[in-house]
């Protein structure tokens, strides 16, 4: 699979309030390849959001490098191509809508790049279809639930057409419903090919994803598939996270002396090996 | 109870008049009120009056609306009539200690409040038939030709836009934050009006911060969609000019030439 995303050693610190250096991220090394679906996991405060920021240039290294599609972000030359080759979705949904009517925000992107009106409207059907939004068109974004929102706020990112959608814990603000919304929409998107980093605290949500990767305190703590990642219950706890409830009822199991398998993270598998 | 405030008040509808081009509609309405500044005879006021009256009947927008958008204005209406009833030098009608009434006071009073009552009738004919999305479209391109002497055109269709958005999430904010405080004891509807405007500080503190908070967010989210200002922006909707319009031009022009008329042929 070709490499959409690469960091080489990078480090971001910045001088905080009381003029002390905060180093926010250190010597990361990822990669981030086409058609993937990556999550990246970590409490408050672990780098998760400063490093998704890296990934379209929104912020810039201060040490090492950020590569997309082998262009180092740094280079003002590639800034708008970096910015339309990843999007973006933030945890707000509020604070990501620019315009009065749907349509019009998921046209913003695209009217911003310079494209001609008649592809612009071909692209928003487009995209208000991926997210399951046509029928809302005409709708002002105050009138949306918040599920809805960060559908159209995913709208207006693929009616740019980029190559890989970045989202910062995009269900934080949400409610259950919400959520689901949310998280079916990316997962359909990444079934038809669209490559996926989805940060996140809600460690159910990275289930579905190919590979975690775990930050702690600005640092890669270790990365896996989430059978690997999540199998390491000790070490997950010992970093603040949480486990999904089936891995760690396997986990307890298991130290009580239960032949269960590592592989056992979802609710399904474990019901499966609990009651064959 | 705040967030059911609607904006502006546009009157969804499909007539004519909706249809227009908003620059057209912006243009026409400001040719119209050059023109009403020539009337100065009861004929032009009459020419006026019926002009709109076909106005009204073609936006199909209900009488009672265009009334209430005079309403507000009333006692700016009769304050302006009046100064101009005693005033004005001539024909002593009638008088009560210094205030004196003249024929041509009266005449110039009524010529005010005529004035005063059709500019608003036909802004507000405008902002009811025209969405505040094309008002704003509508503006931009009208400003356009003006960037090369340094105005701002796109940034303030930008601002317009954004406020229009951002108005309703920052009501319901306002209803949130108002809540809260009421739950711990602050008082928003007693006292005196010095009293009340003080008891608003708990309530504007929280919502400017969060205000800011989201404009910097805003910018964020609007970067990350590779906004870089109106330069080479497209547009999905384009404004495109009609037959409709070029009959609005006609009658607009026809109009100021009415009155133009009327003024100079009579003088």
């Amino acid at each position: 699979m070709k490499e959409l995303i690469k960091t080489v050693n990078l480090g971001h610190g910045y001088f905080g309030a009381d003029g002390a250096r905060v180093t926010a991220l250190e010597n990361i090394n990822i990669t981030v390849h086409t058609g993937e679906f990556v999550a990246i996991i970590g409490t408050n405060g672990s780098g998760k959001s400063t490093l998704a920021k890296h990934l379209n240039a929104l912020l810039l290294p201060t040490s090492g490098q950020c590569l997309v599609n082998g262009q180092p972000t740094d280079k003002v030359e590639y800034l708008w191509q970096i910015r339309q080759t990843v999007g973006m979705v933030f945890q707000n949904p509020d604070n990501q809508l620019v315009a009065a009517v749907v349509e019009e925000d998921v046209a913003f992107g695209p009217e911003n790049l310079g494209i001609e009106p008649r592809e612009i409207v071909r692209r928003v059907k487009e995209a208000l279809e991926l997210v399951g939004m046509s029928d809302y068109r005409l709708y002002p974004p105050h009138r949306l639930s918040g599920g809805q929102k960060q559908r159209v706020a995913i709208a207006g990112m693929l009616a740019m057409r980029p190559k890989c959608l970045v989202l910062d814990e995009p269900t934080a603000m949400l409610d259950p419903i919400g959520r689901r919304e949310v998280l079916d929409t990316v997962r359909n998107l990444n079934h038809q090919g669209m490559t996926i980093v989805y940060i996140t605290h809600a460690m159910e949500e990275a289930l579905n994803a190919d590979r975690v990767i775990v930050l702690d305190q600005g640092i890669l703590a270790f990365q896996g598939t989430p059978a690997e990642v999540f199998s390491q219950v000790d070490r997950l706890k010992d970093l603040g996270l949480d486990v999904p409830i089936a891995a760690d009822i396997a986990w307890r199991l298991r130290g009580n002396g239960l032949a269960v398998p590592q592989s056992i993270i979802t609710n399904e598998a474990l019901a499966v090996v609990l009651c064959p | 109870m705040l967030t059911d405030i609607t904006l502006g008040q546009y009157f969804p509808g499909d007539s004519l008049l909706h249809r227009l081009d908003p620059r057209t509609k912006i243009l026409v309405t400001m040719l119209f009120f050059g023109s009403i500044f020539l009337a100065d005879s009861y004929t032009s006021y009459c020419v006026l009056l019926g002009f709109t009256a076909v106005i009204i009947g073609v936006a199909a927008v209900p009488l009672r609306l265009v009334a209430k958008s005079v309403r507000p204005l009333w006692f700016l209406i009769i304050l302006t009539a009046g100064i101009h009833i005693f005033s004005t030098p001539g024909t002593v009608v009638y008088s009560v200690g210094p205030l004196v009434v003249t024929l041509e006071g009266g005449k110039q009073a009524f010529f005010m409040a005529a004035r005063l009552i059709l500019l608003i009738i036909m802004a507000s004919l405008l902002t009811l038939t025209t969405s505040p999305i094309m008002l704003t479209d509508g503006i931009e391109h009208l400003l356009g030709p003006f960037r090369r002497i340094g105005v701002p055109a796109h940034e303030l269709a930008m601002m317009m836009t954004i406020a229009l958005r951002f108005i309703p999430t920052l009501l319901e904010e306002t209803d949130r934050i108002m809540k809260a405080q009421t739950a711990r004891g602050a008082d928003f509807a007693s006292g005196g009006i010095l009293k009340r405007v003080k008891n608003m500080v708990p309530l504007l503190v929280p919502l400017f911060i969060s205000a800011f908070r989201r404009a910097d967010e805003l910018a964020v989210a609007m970067e990350a969609r590779c906004y870089r200002g109106g330069e080479n922006r497209t547009r999905m909707k384009e404004l495109r000019l009609s037959w409709r319009d070029l009959g609005a031009f006609i009658a607009i022009f026809a109009l100021v030439a009415l009155m133009g008329g009327l003024r100079w042929s009579v003088s």
